[in-house]
């Protein structure tokens, strides 16, 4: 029981970090910005992407620096020749802007690599188990992505909140003009706060890519996941889309790692249906068959009884 | 130029027109027989079924066109329709056939989107009469469709999931080595089969053999199978059985391979479209397979040549599934056959039809259910002989352990009704 606990704990973590990794720089873009880039799915997986490609002439490590500055040089011009010609139509024109945006980066893809899933390999550097306990090996490879992710928070945490940059792109967030009086290039913040959320999507795809497969339907199964952990975490908040993507990440591991289910309860209260009934695939649900649907439910019940998210600031 | 023509001299149109009428019956009877594909071209599954299409063009153009086509001229066109595995989107691209004027639908991936089809066909053959549409199966494997839901219209041309299955739990009750067994599926009708099958058989053959996992997901969704092979390990099972296809199966193998999970893994689909490249060396006499129509070593000149072709014309894609030439060429067998390509005189051939396939093997489709039989193999994914690889990975399956078509063949409850005409 302990060994089960102890890995889904590990697994979820893994999982969890990597969300986090996708959601700050959703969450970022739509509290600079006031985007919902419904396109942010797909520059994960042209991270994925570039980083495969990358990997098969100069190595894995090359493609993990240079594949997220691609993905974030792109994520700069669609902004600056895309976002900004949109953003004078208003929200809902943004909006469709990156929906078809997602459309279409998955039709280039397709276009480019083939439909067929890649071979993108993990480094044989990280190629050993990192510890193994009660007989079960847990790959170093996944150890290196707790790391990165976590890096990742730590760094992003402080450069919000205690440099120079921070203050200003917070500033930008709430006062817009009164920044741009001070005389800062609003417009630049707003590029620059694009590309680097873009280009952490890329850092996800780089390194998600050899453990979640990397096929052009990656960022569709992805892409709604991160919509419900910036939505839970609250619109705009780090630590937010931070502690969501823990919680998803270990709620959907637990899930699949516990074995209960409606039968359980059902003989819990003393209740017993027939295999025939005609609701009988409700009585024989488990939990570990609807944990990917989990996060979902939570969604709905952070909507009913807190709208503005765990640490959301909006509409107070 | 016909309106000019039409003011100054009536006589001269009439001409023409007769003219136009007798081209247009000449351009008819060379008119090519289409054919729809409809299978996911965009999304999760995408792979699975623009292999599946290139397969059926190359099949097409191969064994037909390029040698003068069917019924005296005419070529064979493959039109693909996304349906993106969804029964919903299915219903609209089945319509579209319909308004296309085409007859036959090639479809496979998904028992869940077959069964949609077969529904929806039966529904549409009733309501217009002399405009049916005939289901030409290659792959969906849920039971139903050629036994309780079994209809006229609909013809599978690979092994359903109950008869690979008793291979698959033969060949594991026969290895003593095995005492505990762990289900994996997904939560469709075709995993939901797959577990009470399993356990079913296994217990009639081997009842010491222990089932310590039974699991469904659903299907698409998972990102990361990290959790469930955990859970496999701390099970302590000796063996995997999974019918995962697809992005599900490649995500599955990638964690198998991962987490250092070392048992057999029993599989449908565990081959091909990334799938082999990705298990590679980490894989080897670990997975395996049953299906139809062995993979290494090929049996025939003609098979072997066919492959190549194949691989000539598409380096990056593999003949997967041998079934779809098999479907194909019974179908144009039954055209010649009746002089026609009405789905009712194709069906009427088809059935009891004996064909002798590329690997010279007698493959028989049952008129009672409309379900093929031919003979089955347990396959491993090796780089020891192996002629024709998957992926261009030099890994490939070698077909170790065969059931001839006799003792794969099963009873059916199907009882089919019959059109007349």
């Amino acid at each position: 029981m302990l060994e089960v606990f102890i890995f889904a704990t590990l697994n979820g973590l893994v999982t969890g970090l990597l969300l986090f990794m996708l959601a700050s720089g959703l969450t970022l873009i739509f509290s600079m910005m006031g985007i919902l880039n419904f396109a942010h799915a797909s520059f994960y997986m042209l991270g994925a992407y570039f980083a495969y490609s990358i990997s098969l002439y100069f190595g894995f490590w090359t493609g993990l620096i240079f594949a997220p500055l691609i993905v974030g040089v792109l994520g700069a011009l669609v902004e600056r020749y895309g976002l900004r010609r949109v953003h004078q139509f208003g929200h809902v024109a943004e909006l469709v802007f990156t929906f078809g945006m997602a459309f279409l980066i998955e039709e280039a893809v397709q276009l480019f690599w083939g439909p067929d899933t890649k071979n993108y390999q993990s480094p044989d550097l990280l190629d050993f188990p990192l510890f193994t306990l009660f007989g079960q090996e847990f790959p170093a490879y996944r150890g290196f992505m707790i790391g990165i992710s976590v890096t990742i928070f730590i760094g992003l945490y402080y450069l919000l909140t205690r440099s120079r940059i921070g203050i200003i792109i917070q500033a930008a967030i709430t006062h817009p003009h009164t920044v741009a009086n001070l005389g800062h290039n609003v417009p630049f913040i707003f590029m620059t706060v694009f590309g680097v959320g873009t280009a952490l999507a890329g850092i996800a795809g780089v390194i998600a890519g050899p453990i979640l497969t990397t096929f052009p339907g990656m960022a569709v199964v992805l892409g709604s996941i991160v919509f419900v952990i910036v939505v839970i975490g609250g619109l705009g908040s780090l630590v937010g889309a931070f502690l969501a993507s823990l919680l998803i990440g270990l709620l959907q591991s637990y899930a699949i790692a516990s074995d209960v289910g409606v039968q359980d309860l059902l003989n819990l209260l003393g209740l017993e249906f027939d295999r025939n009934h005609p609701l009988t695939d409700l009585w024989t649900l488990t939990l570990p068959q609807i944990a990917p649907i989990l996060p979902f439910l939570l969604l709905v019940l952070v909507l009913i009884f807190r709208p503005t998210g765990l640490m959301g600031k909006r509409e107070q | 130029m016909l309106s000019t023509f039409s003011q100054n001299a009536p006589k001269l149109r009439t001409l023409l027109l007769i003219s136009v009428i007798s081209i247009s019956s000449a351009a008819r009877a060379q008119e090519a027989v289409r054919i729809a594909f409809l299978d996911p071209l965009s999304g999760a599954f995408a792979s699975v079924g623009t292999s599946g299409l290139k397969q059926l063009q190359f099949a097409a153009d191969y064994l037909f066109n390029s040698r003068g086509g069917i019924l005296d001229g005419r070529m064979i066109e493959i039109v693909p329709l996304d349906n993106q595995n969804s029964p919903t989107q299915t219903q609209i691209q089945f319509r579209r056939a319909v308004s296309e004027g085409i007859r036959i639908i090639f479809q496979g991936n998904g028992s869940a989107v077959a069964n949609a089809l077969n529904s929806t066909i039966s529904r549409h053959n009733r309501r217009n009469p002399g405009q049916e549409m005939l289901q030409i199966n290659y792959s969906a494997v849920d039971p139903i469709l050629t036994e309780d839901n079994c209809s006229f219209w609909h013809f599978r041309f690979d092994a359903h999931e109950v008869m690979k299955l008793n291979i698959l739990t033969d060949y594991i009750a026969s290895n003593p080595d095995i005492k505990s067994v762990y289900i994996i599926g997904q939560d469709y009708s075709f995993g939901q089969i797959l577990s009470d099958t399993s356990i079913a058989l296994l217990k009639e053959k081997r009842p010491d053999i222990e089932i310590v996992g039974n699991e469904l997901h659903p299907i698409g969704q998972v990102k990361d199978f990290t959790p469930y092979v955990t859970k496999i390990v701390s099970s302590g099972a000796d063996a995997v059985i999974t019918g995962n296809w697809g992005a599900d199966m490649v995500s599955l193998a990638r964690s198998i391979i991962d987490n250092g999970l070392d048992v057999p893994v029993f599989t449908f689909y565990a081959a091909y479209d990334g799938i082999t490249a990705t298990l590679g060396a980490d894989g080897k006499n670990m997975i395996r397979l049953v299906h139809n129509e062995t993979s290494n070593p090929i049996p025939t000149e003609q098979r072997k040549e066919f492959i190549r072709a194949f691989k000539a014309a598409n380096p990056n894609n593999d003949v997967t599934q041998p079934r779809i030439t098999n479907a194909l060429s019974m179908i144009v067998a039954a055209m010649e056959e009746t002089r026609s390509t009405d789905p009712y005189d194709i069906a009427l051939a088809l059935e009891d039809m004996r064909f002798t396939t590329l690997s010279g093997e007698e493959i028989w489709m049952r008129g009672e259910d409309h379900q093929i039989f031919q003979s089955l193999h347990i396959s491993v994914h090796t780089d020891e002989g192996i002629e024709f690889d998957a992926d261009n990975s030099g890994f490939g399956l070698f077909s170790e352990y065969h059931v001839p078509t006799e003792e794969t063949i099963v009873p059916t409850s199907c009882r089919m009704s019959r059109p007349s005409r």
